[in-house]
């Protein structure tokens, strides 16, 4: 698949499938943020980045043979480590014996808020999530460094409509 | 860029005062139904965007500038960090909501509510301006 556009449109569709996947797991909230970041945002994202890019993907000249090799046996690892993963849905697999069953009895008398997922993450996790925010804010940053850059805006720059304008008149001449 | 979309101009003014409200909604109502203030930030960015698409980047601009964006990405991360020092002046330790009332599940509430909007106020900001800087971006 060398066009771009169709690429991206497809990894939307994937996302927003995942995130159903997640409505049939009861991880309401983990399907609302894929469904939110996944399927809308980021494939808004890539559709900009594709009007700076192109929209076709050039053609190697290189074998596709070693990426290949090295996909199929990462694939194969995986796979063989899920054998002895305890069966799904268990009740006595390590991940629901560790914290999970204190959250459940407890969350309620100890932080009071029905939604046990915001409790965890805002309460019992809330190290993790002001990470998680730091990380978002870094991102941010990268960003604006990678994209504007420490030089001052040029005021004569094409923005992104007037450069689609640009090229819309190129084709038509 | 879209001069001659009426319908699609049309339709998202109709949408965004129904967007914003549903982020508030999962803002606010996070801790009783699913959401919280990720979720709530990529709706209110999702809202922004939309009107940049269909208006112009400079419009929405004119709604929200950089600037500002940048300052509220700030504030959100200092908001969630503040909310743990807090505590330290109650001799609690880091992020323990249990201090900021009399009633600890009372202060739990208080702070869950706070570190969710820092949360939904720097994703909303972050992803925003980086649309933005991507749409803004010539070459």
């Amino acid at each position: 698949m060398t066009n771009l556009f169709g690429v991206v449109m497809l990894s939307g569709i994937y996302s927003l499938v995942t995130a159903l996947v997640f409505v049939n797991l009861d991880a309401v909230d983990v399907a609302f943020t894929e469904a939110a970041v996944g399927a809308g945002l980021s494939t808004v994202l890539m559709l900009g980045t594709l009007v700076l890019t192109g929209k076709e993907e050039i053609k190697t000249t290189r074998k596709p043979w070693l990426p290949l090799i090295v996909c199929v046996a990462t694939g194969v690892v995986l796979i063989y480590g899920t054998l002895d993963m305890p069966k799904y849905g268990d009740p006595n697999a390590p991940v629901h014996q560790h914290v999970a069953p204190r959250y459940i009895d407890d969350s309620e008398g100890e932080v009071g808020v029905p939604n046990i997922v915001t409790s965890v993450l805002a309460s019992y996790r809330g190290f993790d999530t002001l990470g998680e925010t730091t990380v978002v804010f870094t991102a941010l940053i990268g960003v604006l460094i990678l994209l504007t850059g420490l030089r001052k805006r040029d005021k004569n720059e094409l923005t992104l409509e007037e450069l689609e304008e640009q090229r819309k008149r190129e084709k038509e001449l | 860029m879209m001069d001659r979309k009426p319908i699609l101009r049309v339709t998202a003014k109709i949408f965004m005062p129904f967007i914003l409200l549903f982020g508030l909604y999962v803002q606010i109502h996070g801790d009783f139904g699913p959401g919280g203030g990720f979720q709530a930030g990529v709706i209110f960015a999702s809202s922004f965007i939309l009107y940049a698409l269909i208006y112009s980047l400079h419009d929405a601009k004119l709604v929200l500038s950089s600037v500002a964006l940048e300052i509220m990405a700030a504030i959100g991360v200092l908001l969630f960090a503040g909310t743990g020092v807090v505590s330290f002046f109650y001799g609690e330790n880091f992020l323990n909501y249990n201090a900021l009332a009399h009633d600890p599940i009372h202060g739990q509430h208080y702070g869950i509510l706070i570190i969710e909007l820092g949360v939904g106020l720097t994703v909303f900001s972050a992803m925003t301006l980086i649309f933005y800087t991507f749409a803004g971006r010539g070459r």
